[in-house]
């Protein structure tokens, strides 16, 4: 599934609009531990967090995921959604909670990384 | 005159939720003299309330004591604030205060005691000093240093709470002041790990020079005081001087790590 359709299924508010949606996710994964992302994420994954430090992006990018969800109506500072943007990471907000927001993607056939 | 002085910069007190009812004033104080400590840092969880009693209880043990707070930051980071004047400390306790929501639940997380300098407890504080501020690393970093005190990033080596593992690496312009290695490892190791961790990340994760890094126990009982500690040669036991170390400034440096 593209991620543009899952913007547009979950109703999400994408606050890097400069960013490419057209592009395919291979899974989810949801972690506030960013050393855990580090690990345990593949690349073309949607990452639900509701971390909103700068490291996301590099941590996003550095995977190669296909864009960070952030939970709970938080909201990255814009310095850290320009660096998104430049980096041509996704960022997308949902007042949704991890669990909701997870449960949702599951229904729409986005799964879990299988080992 | 430059001498060495042996510190445990990391004790919690029976103010943090998760410390010993034991880690009393006195007791402290005296339990650091018999480590053969020259200083400590009184670092309770986002409150610097036992401060005070502590640095009278230790007078007579000659032993320093440096104020300091263990900040939790929004990410749930840990960072250790020390500072050698008071009105800077209670001002970041302030800043803390107004930052931190919540109220302590004494079944599920500790009590929160507080204590003079005889061991007789005084009070008891009620807000949640286990839960994280809603201040960003960056904000508590930059807080610390424009009330003069140091900023170090408490047990990087730890998963939970530490900044590379809720952060995955130590953000880049972070001016952490230097990184606190807990007791089960030793901070020289850890210091060369941190570098070649910098080194050999892929891209540009992370900052481009080292931090100094320091071993401290993160005593949360009698026990443990002392049982890792940093030998600074230094003037004097004042986070100032502690600074000019870490900077390795006018003569004065780390000279080990236990």
């Amino acid at each position: 599934m593209k991620l543009k359709e899952i913007v547009e299924k979950l109703n999400l508010e994408v606050a890097t609009p400069a960013s490419d949606l057209d592009r395919d996710v291979s899974g989810g994964y949801a972690s506030d531990l960013l050393s855990d992302v580090m690990a345990n994420s593949r690349e073309g994954n949607v990452w639900v967090t509701m971390q909103i430090h700068q490291n996301i992006i590099a941590v996003a990018s550095l995977k190669e995921l296909a864009g960070i969800v952030v939970v709970n109506g938080r909201k990255p500072e814009q310095k850290v959604l320009a660096k998104a943007e430049q980096e041509n990471i996704p960022v997308m907000l949902t007042g949704l909670q991890a669990f909701e927001i997870a449960g949702r993607l599951c229904e729409l056939g986005i799964r879990g990384n299988t080992k | 005159m430059l001498k060495n002085l042996k510190m445990d910069l990391h004790v919690h007190t029976c103010l943090s939720p998760c410390g010993d009812l034991a880690m009393l004033p006195r007791r402290i104080a005296s339990r650091a003299r018999q480590q053969g400590l020259d200083a400590i840092a009184i670092s309770d969880h986002n409150s610097a309330e036992n401060v005070v009693a502590v640095r009278k209880a230790a007078e007579q043990e000659g032993v320093a004591v440096i104020g300091g707070i263990e900040v939790t930051s929004e990410e749930e980071v840990h960072i250790l604030a020390l500072f050698d004047d008071d009105e800077g400390l209670f001002e970041l306790q302030r800043v803390i205060y107004d930052n931190l929501p919540g109220v302590n639940d004494e079944q599920a997380f500790g009590e929160q005691v507080l204590a003079d300098e005889h061991d007789e407890v005084t009070g008891i504080n009620d807000r949640l000093l286990i839960g994280a501020t809603e201040l960003s690393v960056d904000t508590i970093v930059d807080t610390i240093h424009s009330l003069g005190g140091l900023a170090i990033a408490a047990h990087i080596d730890r998963e939970r709470f530490g900044i590379i593992g809720q952060l995955g690496f130590i953000p880049e312009g972070l001016a952490l002041d230097g990184v606190e290695v807990a007791a089960e490892k030793r901070a020289q190791e850890e210091g060369s790990r941190v570098q070649g961790f910098k080194g050999s990340s892929p891209g540009t994760l992370g900052p481009s020079t080292p931090f100094p890094a320091i071993t401290s126990s993160d005593a949360h009982f009698i026990d443990d005081i002392g049982r890792s500690s940093t030998v600074f040669l230094v003037e004097e036991a004042t986070a100032s001087e502690i600074g000019k170390a870490l900077r390795n400034e006018d003569g004065r440096s780390i000279l080990a790590c236990s």
